[in-house]
């Protein structure tokens, strides 16, 4: 699982070192990061919905691993646009922040993660009971935002961060008690029918 | 066909084959080093210097040794393999590196052009027998992207001034407008209705007369790509690349202003003029700076990409902000 998490890193490496990236690098570098942010995102997400429907709770072990891979590649991302995209021109970096709401989508969901991955530890977690359960939901702001950020890059074609937008509303709405009756009262009849 | 070319270049000038096929290599490490060194600012310039020496031995050609060849404010030209690996055109799919992938489903011959509107000769022409006459000529010209990104290009073409004499228009035309191909057979990315098909770009007649404004059929001294926009495309160098239009079929020339296609998809993004200025920023990014491909760090965006001393002059009466 570790391997697997890591390996889009890896990819990314070894199609640097091969200059494998194409005739843009640092905008490849840039995509792929922020796309496999994206991606652990919402796998993340994925872990609570997928386990309630199919009962399969080993799974939610998981889910620290997943978020905190998440956090790892939307970081990569935001230093690469420090870094290699902007070589550190701090005067257009923040009008791009402050003005750009394209740029400042993807900071503002990066922002939200940051205190999210600080409390992932088992030591936060007991300090904060409840609270951190509250907390953590600021997760669903930093997805949307992300897909948002996508959908304001491209230029025409947005197929892929719909599709993203559409996973991310799916799994949102699993969440809600709406649709959580619905599934324990299915769960509940197969029971009974079985029995 | 009368190709007008810089001096012969000796047979002992030409990269051997070898060094060639080595340069990406070489230049991955330069990349490198060049990364490595970003924290020490000193050592940055000396690995520009060995990214930029490497990139001088790449350039291909026919038969022809281009690292001699530079634009007129001394830039090395951008390599064969990106300026026909990295494209915008859409006909083809939405990647960079889609249309090289997929274009060779276009047909560019044969391939015949309707000239339309207000001239005294419309005509439907056979490329090859209109351009048989025409003087074909080299221009190294940059290419911004309205992307923010940039490269050198080596192309080959008439200028579209020499097309417009011929066809003679009358007092009525104004403005031209220039329609792509649309066949979703040899075009595959028209199968998704990414944009409202074909796409459509329009020049100021002014603006088609400049000196500059190229109808380009090759580059790097070859045909052009199809991904590049074969078998004849626009070349405005002072102009956001989408103006450049691909693969034309259809000039006509029109009284009105014609609705370019990206102006009608996002006109609060995307005006007809799209003059490259460094200080009109797009909505979503600034144009301030831009990318040439090869190059680390960003570089400075030129007023008119450049190219100020030949056709700011057609601009004095427009507010630039306002017609973007």
């Amino acid at each position: 699982m570790w391997i697997g998490a890591a390996l889009p890193a890896v990819w990314l490496a070894a199609d640097f070192l091969r200059d494998e990236l194409g005739a843009n690098p640092i905008e490849e570098v840039l995509h792929r990061l922020g796309w496999w942010g994206l991606v652990f995102l919402t796998l993340s997400l994925a872990v609570t919905p997928v386990r309630r429907l199919t009962g399969w709770n080993r799974l939610i072990r998981h889910r620290r691993f997943l978020g905190l891979w998440a956090f790892s590649y939307v970081t990569a991302h935001f230093l690469s646009y420090i870094v290699l995209d902007q070589f550190f021109a701090w005067s257009f970096i923040l009008e791009d922040i402050a003005e750009r709401p394209f740029i400042m989508s993807g900071f503002a969901a990066w922002l939200l993660l940051v205190p999210l991955a600080v409390t992932s530890t088992k030591g936060w977690i007991r300090r904060l009971g409840k609270r951190w359960t509250r907390l953590h939901r600021v997760v669903y702001v930093a997805a949307l935002l992300g897909a948002l950020h996508f959908y304001w890059k491209v230029k025409a074609d947005a197929q892929e961060p719909l599709v993203f937008a559409l996973i991310l509303v799916v799994l949102l709405l699993l969440r809600t008690p709406a649709v959580q009756r619905r599934v324990a009262a299915r769960k509940a009849a197969t029971r009974s029918r079985n029995d | 066909m009368l190709i007008r070319r810089p001096a012969d270049v000796k047979s002992s000038e030409i990269t051997p084959y070898d060094t060639y096929l080595n340069r990406r290599h070489f230049i991955g490490r330069s990349a490198m080093a060049a990364v490595a060194a970003a924290t020490v600012p000193g050592a940055l310039i000396a690995c520009d210097t060995d990214a930029a020496s490497g990139r001088a031995q790449g350039a291909t050609g026919q038969d022809r040794d281009w690292s001699k060849t530079k634009s007129e404010l001394g830039e090395e030209l951008t390599p064969y393999e990106d300026v026909t690996g990295y494209n915008n055109f859409y006909e083809f799919g939405t990647g960079k590196d889609d249309p090289a992938k997929n274009a060779h489903t276009l047909k560019p011959r044969p391939w015949s052009i309707a000239v339309e509107g207000h001239v005294a000769n419309p005509a439907v022409y056979d490329l090859e027998d209109f351009i048989a006459p025409l003087n074909i000529e080299e221009r190294v010209y940059r290419l911004r992207c309205v992307e923010a990104w940039s490269m050198v290009i080596p192309w080959r073409g008439f200028p579209l001034s020499d097309l417009i004499r011929r066809v003679e228009p009358t007092s009525q035309a104004k403005y031209l407008e220039f329609t792509t191909l649309l066949d979703p057979v040899q075009m595959p990315g028209q199968r998704r209705r990414v944009i409202d098909w074909p796409y459509v770009e329009g020049l100021r007649l002014d603006e088609a007369m400049n000196p500059l404004t190229l109808m380009a059929t090759g580059l790097y001294g070859r045909d052009l790509p199809n991904q590049n926009g074969a078998p004849l495309r626009l070349v405005v160098p002072w102009k956001y690349g989408f103006k450049s239009i691909k693969s034309i079929v259809k000039i006509r020339f029109v009284e009105q202003q014609p609705l370019n296609t990206w102006q009608q998809m996002i006109p609060s993004e995307y005006g007809f003029f799209a003059n490259v200025n460094p200080e009109v920023d797009h909505p979503r990014w600034s144009q301030a700076r831009e990318r040439r491909l090869g190059e680390f760090r960003r570089r400075p965006t030129l007023m008119f990409n450049g190219y100020a001393d030949q056709v700011a002059s057609m601009y004095t009466l427009l507010d630039l902000r306002k017609y973007f």
